[in-house]
């Protein structure tokens, strides 16, 4: 157990390293001056751009500037400061990432609520009137883009209804004194209702199909019906044999989505203009500020490994028959 | 009076090919504490039966009639409840493959457990030493120990001593045991058979054996069912039916069973396949794959009538005694000379 932990923790930093270095290069690889987007663009007077190079340490090669960027990450614990604003990133991730995580793990409670009531009813009662149902929702869930549902939802509830918010978001624990912004938890909720649907609804209709699936064949494996021949009924047959089995695929695909949009939930957060991860890496990438987007992958690729690794331990946990030796 | 009681049982499949009628007026009895085999070719209807009787097939797709009568109630139309409280209690079912029966994700010690709370208002303490009593009456080594591992830690043939402690667990007067043996290797099928005819012994339960093999059926059972698609074709004692076999698809069985004594370059074996129980054939259903075919067997279907010789030896052919004896004569002697 000890040996599988340090092995996956190394080729976790492994592929951090490469992760982190692919972005640097990839960044360089455009044509297009950061120094001279800090200055003004097209006007950038030769002052600014040389004290601009030097500073931003674009005068350097590449290897230089990530082995000066991996040194500020280790020995700082610091993610740097941004080319556009100089502001500290440790902070402004924190603070994008708070908004980023209360989506994606509110829109993940919602997904699996919707997913697992509606995937297990729909494959204990097939072809029924509610399955039919649920198999147009996934149809429509898997097509409609998020920008779009998110248009449509902030117009109808928010615009003609009146009854939620269009956009913004509202800090949990209070917005800052005479900003004038609404802030605590209720109005957090308030505000986060439309972009949680928003964003649940395409995992909610993945995971629907893929919850009826696994159940469906479960419920044909063998063991079930020893189960019934013990004389369980369909309750602890369901329960306690069923769901436990048909689960384990879910849960890797869990962990690894919720990895995968802690690095921003790019659509959810522009439509409704949440200061995220999602649309802070799109104001970077505008502004061909390395030091953010650099940031922003440090964030999401440390939050996909580590769910990775939750899911192989939690997996462990649920499947005896996954030897972690 | 029998223990179970089965008259004129019919259970059919809803298909989107049309239905099936995967058991077609199956009767027999099964006394206390005796063992009834049940033989025939995959497809038959043998298992189907005893899913039947049990409540075990899917209510969706699935239309049953007759009668199984259970200590003075009909199963077929029992309530689930009713049901629930007989299954793995009063009785129980082991099933062909061990290697999926047991859930992957529980210790056996807890799928005993539950099998045992499940019908007993019993602390854990109590269902946990029941199951630890019978792991050490099947036969499992090191029981203590082994009673918390998970079903992948056991072979094939543990994991069917593991299905058979469950399906014991409660002391039930049935045991149906699907094919037990068919899924393991030869020796570990030897054990398994003795394992069961041990504990019939000591636990007194009738059982029902469900098997291909008539080899099987020959070791274990008093009374055995000929099958053939969906009908009982031949029913008798065990010791009748070896040495007077009355119906050509018996005949057949026995003449493709494999002999140590013959040096015979290929197993004899029956032509043809089992007919589609979606279109069954018209008249006797054996009669495109029988050597003894007459005009009769294609229009008229015989009736499961009493043998001459024995009231209680019930067959279904048109075929005259005589050549019946004859034939069944000529078998026993073929394979005696063949021993010889």
């Amino acid at each position: 157990m000890f040996r599988y932990l340090v092995r996956r923790l190394l080729w976790a930093l492994l592929l951090f390293l490469i992760i982190t270095f692919v972005t640097f290069v990839i960044f360089f690889m455009a044509p297009q001056d950061p120094a001279r987007a800090q200055c003004g663009g097209d006007q950038a007077s030769r002052a600014c751009l040389e004290l601009a190079t030097e500073k931003l340490g674009l005068d350097k090669p590449i290897y230089i500037q990530y082995k000066n960027f991996l040194e500020t990450l280790v020995v700082d614990h610091s993610l740097g400061y941004s080319y556009a604003t100089r502001a500290s990133l440790n902070e402004a991730i924190m603070e994008d990432a708070r908004v980023t995580a209360s989506l994606v793990i509110g829109g993940a409670v919602l997904w699996m609520l919707i997913a697992l009531s509606v995937g297990v009813y729909s494959a204990l009662r097939p072809r029924s009137l509610i399955d039919r149902a649920a198999m147009v929702f996934v149809l429509v869930g898997v097509s409609a883009h998020p920008v779009w549902i998110g248009l449509i939802f902030s117009y109808v509830f928010g615009v003609k209804l009146g009854i939620t918010p269009i956009a913004n978001y509202a800090n949990f624990f209070g917005a800052p004194e005479d900003s004038g912004l609404p802030g605590g938890p209720w109005q957090w909720f308030y505000h986060m209702i439309l972009p949680w649907a928003t964003f649940a609804i395409l995992f909610a209709a993945l995971y629907v199909r893929m919850i009826r699936a696994n159940v469906m064949e479960t419920l044909n494996e063998d063991f079930v019906r020893t189960a019934r021949a013990k004389g369980a009924p369909e309750r602890r047959v369901l329960f306690s044999h069923v769901l436990r089995n048909a689960m384990l695929p879910v849960v890797t695909m869990l962990g690894m989505d919720i990895g995968v949009a802690l690095g921003g939930a790019i659509f959810t957060e522009t439509v409704y203009q949440l200061p995220g991860l999602g649309r802070e890496a799109v104001v970077a990438i505008n502004a061909q500020d390395l030091a953010t987007l650099q940031a922003i992958v440090v964030f999401s690729t440390i939050a996909i490994l580590f769910f990775n690794l939750v899911v192989d331990l939690l997996y462990a946990w649920i499947d005896p028959r996954i030897r972690l030796s | 009076m029998a223990l179970l009681e089965v008259k004129d049982l019919r259970t059919s499949f809803k298909t989107e090919d049309g239905i099936v009628k995967a058991v077609d007026g199956v009767s027999f009895s099964v006394e206390k504490g005796q063992t009834l085999g049940i033989v025939g070719e995959s497809g038959c209807g043998k298992s189907v039966t005893c899913l039947t009787i049990m409540g075990l097939n899917s209510k969706r797709n699935t239309v049953s009639s007759g009668e199984a009568m259970w200590k003075g109630k009909n199963l077929l139309t029992a309530k689930q409840r009713e049901l629930r409280e007989i299954r793995g209690d009063e009785m129980s079912m082991i099933f062909q493959d061990p290697m999926t029966s047991l859930n992957p994700v529980h210790t056996i010690g807890r799928q005993l457990v539950e099998a045992v709370q499940l019908h007993r208002d019993v602390t854990n303490r109590v269902a946990r030493a029941r199951a630890l009593e019978l792991l050490k009456a099947v036969g499992i080594p090191k029981a203590e120990q082994r009673i918390d591992d998970y079903p992948h830690q056991f072979s094939g043939g543990m994991r069917q001593r593991v299905m058979i402690a469950m399906a014991l667990i409660n002391d039930p007067d049935l045991l149906i045991a699907d094919e037990p043996t068919t899924a393991l290797d030869v020796t570990t099928q030897a054990q398994i058979l003795s394992l069961m005819k041990r504990l019939q012994q000591d636990f007194g339960s009738a059982i029902i054996i469900i098997t291909h093999d008539l080899g099987v059926v020959a070791e274990t059972a008093d009374d055995v069912l000929v099958m053939y698609a969906a009908k009982v074709v031949e029913q008798a004692n065990v010791n009748d039916l070896f040495n007077r076999p009355q119906h050509p698809y018996t005949w057949g069985l026995m003449g493709s069973l494999p002999r140590l004594e013959a040096d015979l370059e290929r197993l004899v074996q029956i032509p043809g396949q089992p007919p589609s129980l979606l279109r069954p054939p018209r008249g006797c259903r054996f009669h495109p794959r029988c050597p003894y075919v007459m005009n009769i067997c294609r229009e008229t279907e015989p009736e499961l009538d009493p043998s001459q010789r024995d009231p209680a030896h019930l067959q279904r052919c048109h075929l005259d005694e005589e050549t019946k004896e004859r034939e069944a004569e000529k078998l026993l002697h073929t394979t005696l000379a063949e021993a010889g």
